[in-house]
């Protein structure tokens, strides 16, 4: 098994970290801007709280701000793309891949164009702002689209690989982060390799599968509940194209697979391992996340708790899954 | 660049009747695409392919061509028709528009043909890209090696995406972008100014922060001198709105916006019969070819 070099002591929440996504992606590309000429930065109007701003200090000449301008920001980046260079555009989920979802489908998806889309506020770890800023479809829109790859990095470190990760990949990438501080228990020794599925603990009853932070919850119930049920944690930080053989070796193992995210279950990464193992590996299946609605405003503790998000609500998901396919 | 000689304007004038022709005859063998958009666009296009682009046919992707963006991708038929004859690719691919496995789609497919520059269909998105291509050349200190040109029409001036560009090319200088737009008052479901008005159309790009010229979009020598002096506009991009006619050298097609997604054949019967259409849009054709041979010999 792979040594994934997790943070000491990070099944202990009181001494684990806890850092935003959207930090970690931000430095991460600003690291990629010392090493890599060709990469330009684009932000609408929040270069601060997406962190495009990391960037955007140190290299100001290869910042292009496009104001409230998702669309545009969308084309630019496209034509830019095109002269060569390599476009990270950074805004909140929601105004990064919803609002101008045919633009991006037609100047970048179709001609395969290599630009990177790294959101923040995605999820209900968004919090307070509410609906219309928790972005819960976004793996749904992003990875019907052809030539995408589609990263959920688990955590802050994971984010600063990632966005560095993607710089090699070809065609378009999206990346999503978190605004919220989220545990970080992976380190920076931990490997990062995009397309590839991470099974961070081994088990033969279940197999359970996360990307973002619930893979960290995911850990720790796998900790408490290893005297009655041994449970394989999958960390499937990249969504698309799906590391089918982990999934399907894992299934085999252990003949039941439960997915958790914070995102609708319409569509996301659960929908992604399901149309993979219902036609290759069929194996009862749990899909937990957002339930097809709409949340509303509220601390992301909250959130997390009344739908059922937080480690409690996700280990009830996994127990009442575990007793009914038995 | 010296004024063209009479000889060459004549010359232009003949290419592009030559270019209408095939582009009818790659509709009619097609059976379905555009032709008003595109046969008011062929003199511009002409001067574009055979006097104004910074263009090699034999090296596509020459690092210093002029970019020629096409933002209204429904046209694209018309730039097909210019790239053949200027020797991109054999005149006879042009019968294979809009066929199975074949380089000239419906809409431009940047994949397929990479001389096209971009993929476009959607309306309204080809200025921001224009833009992108325009910054890029700016942060590779090549802003003075070449040109970036895109070509709108007028109805995407509806799409909010275009006038986000707008203020976009206008906050980054960006003088080394022309934007044409295509005045032809036409669009699918009628005329521009019924359907949702863009008047004043001038004097909204000058609000914007542009520099805005117009031109006869049938005038070869009109077309040359507008297009070589926006060039030398500095720190501002520059508009300039074409005003053409759509359809124009086939009678019964110009001005009539029935005709805006149609090829000769399938159009409205209220003038020429479907049958009839064909034949008759190439005999105008001729007749246009020749009177313009007879103006200059």
């Amino acid at each position: 098994m792979t040594n994934y070099n997790l943070a000491k002591n990070y099944l202990d929440e009181e001494k684990t970290e806890w850092k935003p996504m959207r930090d970690g992606a931000g430095i991460g590309i600003a690291e990629l801007g010392g090493e890599k000429e060709n990469v330009v930065v684009l932000a609408a109007d929040t270069a601060g709280s997406s962190r495009a701003k990391y960037f955007a200090e140190k290299f100001p000449a290869r910042f292009i701000q496009c104001g409230v301008q998702e669309q545009n920001m969308v084309g630019v980046s496209a034509g830019l793309a095109y002269q060569g260079k390599v476009p990270y555009a950074i805004t909140y989920a929601a105004f990064l891949v919803g609002r101008p979802w045919e633009p991006i489908r037609t100047t970048i998806a179709y001609p395969q164009n290599h630009v990177i889309f790294v959101s923040s506020h995605a999820g209900l770890a968004t919090g307070p702002d509410g609906p219309t800023h928790q972005m819960t479809e976004d793996i749904s829109i992003m990875r019907c689209l052809p030539n995408f790859t589609v990263i959920a990095p688990c955590d802050y470190e994971q984010a600063r690989k990632a966005v560095k990760a993607a710089y090699d990949l070809k065609g378009p990438v999206y990346i999503r982060n978190a605004r919220e501080k989220t545990p970080v228990f992976t380190t920076e020794d931990s490997p990062y390799e995009a397309g590839k599925a991470q099974v961070l603990r081994e088990g033969k009853d279940i197999t359970a599968i996360g990307h973002g932070y619930m893979v960290y919850w995911l850990l720790k119930i796998a900790e408490e509940l290893k005297d009655r049920i041994s449970i394989e944690v999958i960390n499937l930080h990249t969504i698309k194209p799906l590391d089918e053989q982990a999934i399907i070796e894992s299934a085999k193992k252990t003949g039941r697979v439960f997915t958790c995210e914070d995102h609708n279950v319409v569509g996301g990464m659960g929908s992604a391992v399901a149309e993979l193992l219902s036609q290759k590996y069929p194996v009862p299946m749990k899909l937990h996340g957002v339930y097809d609605i709409f949340a509303e405003s509220g601390s992301v503790k909250d959130l997390w708790k009344k739908y059922k998000l937080d480690e409690e609500g996700t280990k009830e998901a996994l127990l009442e899954f575990l007793n009914k396919s038995k | 660049m010296p004024t063209p000689s009479d000889s060459k304007i004549k010359e232009l004038e003949k290419k592009a009747n030559n270019i209408r022709e095939d582009l009818v005859k790659m509709l009619i063998e097609s059976g379905s695409g555009h032709s008003a958009g595109p046969l008011g666009q062929a003199d511009i296009f002409t001067v574009f392919y055979f006097h104004v682009l910074k263009h090699d046919p034999q090296n596509p992707m020459w690092p210093e061509r002029d970019r020629l963006i096409l933002d209204v991708g429904h046209c694209v038929p018309i730039r097909y028709v210019a790239m053949a004859h200027a020797g991109y690719f054999p005149k006879k691919e042009l019968m294979t528009l809009r066929k199975i496995g074949s380089r000239i789609e419906g809409h431009p497919n940047y994949l397929r043909m990479p001389a096209l520059e971009t993929t476009s269909g959607p309306l309204g998105e080809g200025l921001s890209q224009a833009c992108g291509f325009a910054m890029a050349a700016r942060m590779d200190g090549t802003d003075l090696d070449y040109h970036i040109w895109c070509i709108g029409s007028d109805g995407e001036q509806q799409e909010g995406m275009t006038w986000e560009a707008a203020m976009f090319a206008a906050k980054y200088r960006l003088s080394n972008l022309t934007y044409i737009i295509d005045r032809n008052n036409i669009q699918i479901d009628g005329y521009t100014e019924d359907i949702m008005p863009l008047e004043p159309l001038r004097e909204k790009y000058e609000a914007f922060g542009w520099h805005v010229m117009e031109m006869n979009g049938h005038d070869m020598r009109e077309i040359i001198s507008t297009l070589e002096e926006s060039k030398s506009i500095q720190e501002k991009p520059v508009l300039i709105i074409a005003n053409t006619t759509p359809g124009k050298g086939i009678e019964f097609i110009e001005n009539r916006f029935g005709w805006h997604g149609v090829p000769p054949g399938a159009g409205p019967e209220d003038v020429v019969p479907k049958e009839e259409q064909a034949k008759r849009a190439l005999e105008e054709l001729r007749t246009l070819r020749g009177r313009i041979e007879a103006e200059h010999d």
